[in-house]
């Protein structure tokens, strides 16, 4: 067994995927020989070569749309935004093209585009966001978001073999800070649409993705020794499709749901699933379906103004005990 | 329009080494493309063409001249733009998918999800454009790209017009393929209208073709009424791309005689300057050059004109009465895995 931290499962995944498919390279701002402004892609240019590791000028949406038409050539293209935050600068390309070209023309378009996204960093409005709503929209999309090692790399390989476009948002302020003992040689997929159960419960479900996953679980060992309550936490893990069944499922089972996300709330991926559960689970609620989520604003700079903005275990803490006394 | 002129006493060899054969083909793409058109333009009137028609008339050179300097058999690509049906044409579209394109009919190779000439085949080498102007140039660079790294001997073409210059992505899209040094020609087909909008508020360069020069890259300016000079003009550069030199930009000088679509009353272009290029209709131009130099008789060329109404006489026969898809064919293939996503549920009100 070997410790490796978030950034490193990625790496590997990433890594293991070039070494078994000849198809697939990466591309993007300074991927090549500075090995990525986070070093994911470190070491990939020694091993892979210019050929399979293409340093491209600050272009997101001639990344994207070459690596829409590499893909098209049976290709599997990785593109790395340098912070996710540039993203919408290919956000024509993503939702007009790659994500029409199946539907509209048959184009099989097996892509993938990742970055690191979130906040908590003191990044600013510009290197710290979660755009994850602004694709949920999309039809023709799937977006992934892993919050443990294990799923970083399970979850980049299966994006990488997947036959269609995948958006992989991985977390910056994970990066270094989570570890997790991932064994050497096994062949790690976490399946594309599949939640997770971070931790069982009973009274109460925290739905929720990312970085916010260890907010969630803080906050149920918090309420489970103060309030003698017994939460459960969801790991959505993948945004698009969503895993209806492991939600309902978790619904059904404490029949009050707390939806947490780090992304602002209005139009917020909240709203999605509050509807969701709304449509298919009504009857199993004994209270309304409440959200934890960033307040309305860019996310600000100064840690004091940071910290108020972006949700904080505190804020699940008395969101859940309103839920619990309801 | 057949001008009279007589053939000379003994012909000179085609240029730019093409054969007769290859002239006679190249003027029955241009005579197809216009012939289409016109048929449906009847099918417009008809209303059975379900949404707008996108005429290239007087620009069917520069289409067929460009895209018939690739070489099929070595699986070159091309993107087109509304008016490059002559273009799609040339890489072995058939006026049957286009015909079943615009009317929206359920065999079309769209199956009724897109509009026009916006399809593709991977096999034939064509992919089909999005609505967006300059999107299509960042992704032929990838399938360029794909070529590049695979070490295939393939060049990609995509096209822009004098208004997708104006883009983002156009501008994106042709300096990485210049950083790349990848093997693409991006033709500009200069029609002197972008909808309403004349070049010169488009852009405050004097030719298009300067904007090579940011690119660090070659450009080329030809007669895009001239099919042998768009050819001309073309062909060394899809053999240096091929030969690993790189990408080209070639403006390719014409105009747009009909208004955007068919429903615009082109107030904003004088009737003088029409007039003046129906002079120099590139389809007038082509009889009367190969006649004059003896490579074809008119009643050759009148011979391919037949055919081809024949032709599209069959295929017009063969789908006009098609049934249009059946409405839950709307919802498959959003995704390569078939599930058709929550159909099941969120329309279900009754428990």
């Amino acid at each position: 067994m070997a410790e490796v931290t978030y950034l490193e499962a990625l790496r590997q995944g990433m890594m293991e995927e070039m070494r078994r498919d000849e198809n697939v390279f990466i591309l993007g701002e300074d991927v090549g020989a500075y090995g990525g402004a986070f070093k994911v892609t470190d070491g990939f240019l020694a091993e892979f070569g210019e050929r399979r590791v293409i340093d491209t000028p600050i272009s997101e949406a001639a990344i994207v749309g070459a690596a829409a038409g590499a893909a098209h050539m049976g290709l599997r293209p990785v593109a790395e935004m340098q912070f996710i935050d540039f993203i919408s600068c290919a956000y024509d390309m993503l939702t007009n093209y790659v994500a029409t070209a199946r539907y509209r023309a048959g184009l099989p378009t097996p892509m993938v585009v990742r970055g690191p996204s979130g906040g908590y960093v003191r990044g600013g409005p510009f290197h710290s966001q979660n755009p994850e709503a602004a694709f949920l929209h999309t039809p023709g999309l799937k977006i992934v978001c892993p919050a443990t090692a294990r799923d970083a790399k399970g979850l980049i390989k299966s994006a990488i073999r997947d036959d269609d476009p995948v958006l992989y948002f991985e977390h910056k302020f994970l990066y270094r800070r989570i570890k997790e003992d991932l064994p050497e040689g096994e062949e790690i997929l976490t399946p594309i649409g599949k939640a997770r159960v971070a931790r069982e419960g009973r009274d109460l479900t925290i739905i929720t993705w990312s970085a916010m996953v260890y907010k969630a679980l803080e906050a149920a060992e918090r309420l489970e020794k103060e309030d003698g309550l017994s939460v459960e936490v969801l790991d959505l893990r993948t945004l698009l499709p969503m895993d209806d069944e492991a939600i309902m499922a978790s619904v059904k089972k404490t029949s009050r749901v707390l939806i947490a996300h780090e992304d602002t709330r209005t139009g917020g991926v909240a709203g999605e699933i509050t509807a969701r559960i709304n449509d298919q689970a009504f009857e199993w609620l004994d209270a309304p379906v409440k959200r934890v989520t960033a307040h309305d604003v860019p996310l600000p700079y100064a840690p004091t103004l940071e910290d108020f903005v972006l949700p904080q275990t505190d804020d699940l803490v008395v969101a859940a005990r309103w839920l619990a006394a309801y | 329009m057949t001008p009279t002129v007589s053939p000379p006493v003994s012909p000179a060899a085609p240029p730019h080494g093409l054969s007769r054969a290859q002239l006679h083909e190249m003027y029955y793409f241009m005579r197809l493309t216009r012939s289409l058109e016109e048929r449906l333009v009847n099918l417009y009137r008809q209303t059975k063409v379900i949404g707008g028609l996108f005429r290239s008339l007087g620009q069917e050179a520069d289409s067929v001249g460009s895209a018939y300097a690739l070489d099929r058999g070595q699986g070159d690509f091309l993107s087109p733009l509304i008016r490059n049906l002559g273009s799609m044409l040339v890489q072995g579209a058939t006026p049957l998918e286009i015909l079943r394109q615009y009317m929206a009919k359920a065999e079309s190779p769209t199956r009724g999800r897109e509009l026009n000439i916006h399809y593709g085949d991977l096999e034939r080498g064509f992919i089909g454009q999005i609505s967006h102007l300059g999107d299509m140039v960042p992704v032929m660079a990838g399938v360029a790209l794909s070529f590049k790294m695979r070490k295939q001997p393939r060049v990609g073409m995509v096209y822009v017009g004098d208004g997708a210059m104006s883009t983002g992505t156009f501008h994106e899209g042709i300096n990485f393929a210049a950083v790349q040094r990848l093997p693409m020609v991006i033709i500009c087909e200069n029609n002197g209208y972008s909808f309403s909008t004349p070049m010169h508020k488009q852009t405050a360069v004097r030719q298009l073709v300067d904007k090579a020069a940011a690119y660090g890259i070659p450009g080329v300016r030809a007669d895009g009424n001239d099919v042998l000079a768009v050819y001309g003009a073309t062909k060394p550069a899809v053999e240096r791309a091929r030969q690993g030199g790189g990408c080209t930009l070639i403006e390719l000088v014409t105009y747009r005689r009909k208004g955007h679509a068919e429903h615009d009353n082109q107030s904003y272009q004088s009737t003088g300057e029409i007039a003046e290029w129906e002079a120099k209709d590139p389809i007038d131009r082509c009889i009367r050059d190969y006649v004059e130099a003896g490579w074809a008789t008119v009643e050759e060329l009148a011979e391919i004109d037949a055919r081809i109404l024949a032709l599209l006489d069959d295929a017009v026969g063969h789908c006009e009465d098609e049934p249009m898809p059946a409405a839950g064919t709307a919802l498959d293939g959003v995704l390569a895995d078939p599930a058709r996503a929550e159909l099941e549920w969120y329309r279900r009100i009754d428990g």
